[in-house]
């Protein structure tokens, strides 16, 4: 449990009461002010807030499962269910419910800081509360949001054309260059240079640029949600199809 | 009149809130009277499904002093806990001042 209240509460300072909660909430504790059930009461008075901290910890028992403060978060408001994230996303952060409707799944797989998912969004639906920068951190949505999110990362032009495109380019002046010079590590440095520059557009973690899926990748994964979306609604046919007939007294005969 | 139902997050886990903003909020919600509850994290209660943030959105007129609308009403309706469209107001600590947030918080109609 991590609900806590201040058992002495009317018997401290506004400072007291102040130092005890904010070191509270910086360790995780919720803080309830005002009786209530379900709350863990713990004694300030006389106590450092750092002590307050300590007494909560004790009282709590086993510490919590931890979690991680980067996920994204839907807007159903702007959603059109158009699964460029789910095609997207390396992670299988994404998947869809038994109505086939996008949704976050394994929020926990999400990547620290990688925005991407959110930047291939064609209607900025995608959120990261934790973001430093608007829209993407929940702020309001401008049109000219949606212009340059558009502008920006069209998959397709990401994928299949800026991205691709320009590392192509930039591997073939590497080969030829590698081909004549004989230096590996030349090419791979360029293209890191190319991955590097590109990130720092996009606000993308390099890790995640390097291992980026080729178009056919893509591609094929975005078959593979199709088939099964394909198979998931041919198997409730199917138990549709397969209900007994429904029986004389039913039909009202 | 009913005093609002007042939350407080501190937004503990990234320094997206200003220190000084959310401090001050806090500071003025521990002078006050008022009952309210103060939470480390809302996006951690949101990731972890937390059964209070349904009770926050009962329909009780509920004030939430936090960051964008936006990300607060989605948090809550990932956590199938959806906000309802009447009576909550979230007060964004990313973009107002305390004196702003604090002010509204505490005000006494609802």
């Amino acid at each position: 449990m991590n609900r806590v209240m201040l058992a002495d509460d009317a018997s401290l300072s506004a400072e007291q009461r102040y130092g005890a909660v904010a070191a509270l909430l910086e360790s995780g504790f919720n803080v309830r002010r005002g009786a209530a059930e379900g709350v863990l009461p713990i004694r300030a008075s006389g106590r450092e807030p750092r002590a307050v901290v300590d007494a909560a910890l004790a009282a709590a028992g086993a510490p919590r499962a931890p979690w991680k403060p980067w996920f994204p978060v839907i807007d159903y408001d702007r959603c059109t269910n158009c699964m460029q994230c789910l095609t997207f996303c390396l992670f299988d952060v994404y998947g869809v419910d038994k109505n086939q409707k996008i949704q976050v799944q394994h929020e926990t797989n999400c990547k620290t800081d990688c925005p991407a998912c959110s930047r291939v969004c064609p209607e900025v639906a995608i959120l990261f509360p934790k973001y430093k920068a608007g829209p993407i951190n929940g702020d309001v949505v401008k049109q000219d949001d949606v212009k340059r999110e558009a502008m920006k990362v069209d998959i397709s032009a990401l994928l299949g054309g800026d991205l691709y495109g320009a590392l192509r380019t930039r591997q073939t002046e590497a080969r030829q260059r590698f081909s004549t010079e004989r230096d590996a590590s030349k090419a791979l440095l360029e293209r890191k240079r190319c991955l590097k520059e590109l990130g720092k557009q996009l606000d993308i973690p390099d890790e995640v640029l390097m291992s980026l899926p080729t178009v056919e990748d893509i591609q094929s994964r975005a078959e593979r949600a199709k088939e099964k979306m394909a198979q998931r609604q041919a198997r409730s046919q199917t138990v549709k199809d397969h209900r007994p007939p429904p029986s004389d007294k039913e039909w009202g005969i | 009149m009913t005093a609002p139902r007042l939350v407080y997050c501190h937004c503990a886990y990234a320094k997206v809130v200003p220190a000084e903003v959310k401090g001050e909020v806090l500071r003025r919600l521990c002078a006050s009277g008022r009952e309210f509850e103060a939470v480390a994290d809302l996006c951690e209660m949101s990731a972890r499904k937390d059964p209070e943030l349904r009770r926050y959105a009962d329909g009780t007129p509920t004030r939430i002093a936090a960051c964008f609308p936006r990300a607060v009403k989605w948090l809550f309706h990932a956590a199938q806990a959806p906000l309802p469209a009447q009576g909550v107001e979230v007060l964004n600590m990313r973009e107002k001042t305390a004196d702003e947030v604090a002010g509204r918080l505490l005000e006494e109609d609802a």
